[in-house]
């Protein structure tokens, strides 16, 4: 966990202060709503098709116990009693009343949560890997590097007006968790031929109505100069970036268009004029930041304790080890990811009671620590396997251990249609058909990974380009229609999926995706062939005739 | 299911009504003929005529406290029922088409 100083809770409060004033003003008719609209954006205050929705930061995914019980009771106090955890590291309350944003704000900065810059052109949250800190074979802990800039980019005056929005994201692990090419700045933290910490620089992801992967514009950057790297890029953006029009603004289309070589000549320039500036982190700054994060008190534990092995033989609680529990660094412990795609459910939507078990259940197996990926699910990040049978119990009460991680039902999802003002389209009753569908989980243990992503409009908050299969909700004629595509991934290995042929209606989805699922076990070269592999080898087509020849 | 962001001309093709979402907490809110808010679409004022959606929508935009976003939506007449003319409307009429707490 990271410790806020006093400067973080003066900042926090000051903003609730501040933010209360302006829906008083609003309220009023002191402020219109083209006045107010850029202030309730700054702080995650957006309006949705049934209400304002109201979008809160969880930095680099990180939670304790405590802001998770807040987020409970701002669900039952000021909601309807759920939260929407989202692809980003956020958590979004659907049906927040305005007149009482500032109230909500102020019992979360209690606790050291924020919505600044959830939403607006500006820095949004700086995500990571949800398993930072603990994952075996890290390089370090990039929320180092992600609290950094967060500090740096918070209410940062150059970069609060950007001509759009601009997400960074970081990784330290082989395995890219945090979807860093899909971002507008990834970056990956690795170390030099000396040993060095720094960082390759990633420019100009994205997904949206233009989708690009993003390019390495610097294979390494020393750790003491990502942030005037990172300013260099932000400066060349703002300067160049498109503020005429909307869909041009964000930094991948000036990428694309500059060309990837001539923007890092603008970057490598801006940087030279920049200079050894205050930016230059040296090594005291650094660790100033690296202590106040603390690490759980770790007990030396034995790599297979009795209680595990007493419990593998029941096979219910085997099958969910094997899903949804990951090695760790420290021996004796594991990460337990939570499945928020129980069959039936929403995506990624958790209760206000199942946080407040889940809090208590941190507490008691995780050293008070809960995590939020971009998959839209938890985990807890310190499990001494010992209690893992403990734990998988009081999870299976609470309706989190589905043991579905990363197979056909892990579907990341947006809101779509049934709550979005921007979407075309539903997404949610899709992957709740898609769930049911492909529930028995024999069947999806054999299918394997596979990773479906929905999303009900072309700005793909649901990540259809990047999805194993890909789902976008379109309109045609007032009906809804899907475009389906294939073969896309958000890893180390990231790439756009390929449309299979004409959209299909909201009744023929999910059989669809079944029709492409069963072609894929029927077409795949052994049982461990991941069925985005199978794409890559045979490419669409097999799955395009299969799809369309009987429609 | 157009979005009214995307509402760029007011051109109607047949009953319609206008809608907006009430300021202080957001609840979905229909113009009515006495020059105020409702939440309910049969008290919504209806206009057939492009010139009639256009001065009813200039009226509700111009009443920037009490409701926001306002935009014309289509509406369904059968035997004087008012409906919502397309699912966007149905589902902010009526609510989400899912169950709203996991299963």
């Amino acid at each position: 966990m990271y410790a806020y100083d006093e400067l973080d809770r003066t900042l926090i409060n000051e903003r609730v202060s501040e933010f209360r004033d302006q829906v008083k003003r609003r309220l009023s008719g002191e402020l219109t709503e083209d006045e107010f609209k850029i202030l309730r954006l700054q702080n995650g205050v957006y309006l949705q098709l049934h209400a304002y929705m109201f979008r809160v930061a969880i930095p680099y995914g990180t939670l304790s116990s405590k802001q998770l019980r807040r987020l409970a009771h701002i669900a039952r106090r000021y909601d309807r009693g759920y939260g929407h955890f989202t692809t980003r590291q956020n958590i979004q309350f659907n049906w927040i009343k305005l007149a009482e944003l500032p109230d909500a704000l102020a019992e979360l900065a209690e606790v050291g949560i924020h919505a600044m810059q959830t939403s607006g052109n500006n820095m949004r949250n700086v995500t990571s890997d949800q398993w930072a800190g603990v994952a075996p074979g890290e390089v370090e802990d990039p929320r180092i590097w992600s609290e950094i800039l967060r500090q740096h980019t918070t209410l940062h005056p150059e970069f609060s007006f950007l001509p759009r929005k601009f997400k960074i994201a970081i990784t330290a692990s082989e395995h890219d968790r945090a979807a860093i090419k899909i971002h507008d700045i990834g970056l990956r933290l690795h170390k030099n031929a000396d040993g060095e910490t720094g960082f390759e620089v990633l420019v100009g992801g994205g997904l949206g109505r233009t989708p690009f992967i993003a390019k390495t514009i610097k294979p390494f950057v020393h750790g003491r100069d990502i942030l005037s790297y990172v300013e260099a890029i932000l400066r060349v953006y703002n300067q160049y970036g498109r503020r005429d029009n909307i869909y041009k603004a964000r930094i991948k289309i000036l990428v694309h268009e500059l060309g990837i070589e001539k923007f890092a000549r603008e970057v490598d320039e801006e940087w030279r004029q920049m200079g050894h500036s205050a930016l230059t982190l040296d090594h005291s700054a650094i660790e100033e930041v690296r202590s106040r994060f603390s690490y759980p008190p770790y007990e030396k534990l034995p790599h297979m304790p009795d209680e595990l092995k007493e419990a593998a033989h029941d096979p219910l609680f085997e099958r969910w080890r094997k899903n949804s529990v990951a090695p760790h660094k420290v021996q004796g412990y594991s990460i337990v990811t939570l499945s928020l795609k129980p069959v039936g459910g929403p995506p990624g939507d958790a209760s206000a009671d199942q946080m407040d078990a889940l809090a208590d259940l941190a507490d008691r197996y995780s050293f008070g620590e809960i995590r939020v990926g971009h998959e839209q699910n938890l985990a807890l990040p310190h499990v001494a396997k010992r209690d893992l049978p403990q734990l998988w119990k009081a999870l299976d009460r609470l309706g989190l251990a589905t043991p579905n991680v990363n197979l056909v039902t892990d579907i990341i999802a947006c809101p779509g249609l049934d709550y979005c003002s921007l979407a075309n389209a539903r997404s949610i009753p899709i992957a709740q058909e898609l769930t049911r569908r492909f529930a028995n989980h024999d069947t999806a243990d054999m299918i394997g990974r596979l990773h479906i992503n929905i999303s009900g409009c072309i700005n793909a908050c649901g990540h259809h380009h990047v999805g194993h299969i890909g789902i976008l909700g379109v309109e045609k004629n007032g009906e809804e229609f899907y475009q389906i595509t294939i073969g896309g991934r958000a890893d180390e290995n990231a790439q756009m999926g390929v449309l299979i042929g004409p959209a299909v209606p909201y009744a023929e989805v999910a059989d669809v995706i079944e029709d492409i699922v069963e072609a894929y076990l029927a077409l795949r070269d052994r049982p461990e062939e991941l069925f985005v592999d199978t794409v890559k080898r045979l490419g669409v087509e097999p799955f395009k005739e299969r799809v369309y020849a009987t429609r | 299911m157009t979005s009214p962001l995307e509402q760029k001309k007011i051109r109607i093709a047949g009953p319609s009504v206008v809608t907006a979402n009430r300021t202080w907490d957001g609840v979905v809110v229909y113009r009515t003929a006495q020059q105020g808010w409702s939440t309910v679409l049969s008290d919504a004022a209806i206009v057939s005529t492009s010139d009639d959606a256009r001065a009813l929508l200039a009226e509700s935009v111009a009443d920037d406290v009490g409701a926001v976003g306002a935009y014309i939506a289509p509406v369904e007449l059968n035997g004087g029922v008012i409906k919502p003319g397309n699912l966007r409307e149905h589902i902010r009429s009526k609510g989400v088409t899912i169950d709203l707490l996991p299963a």
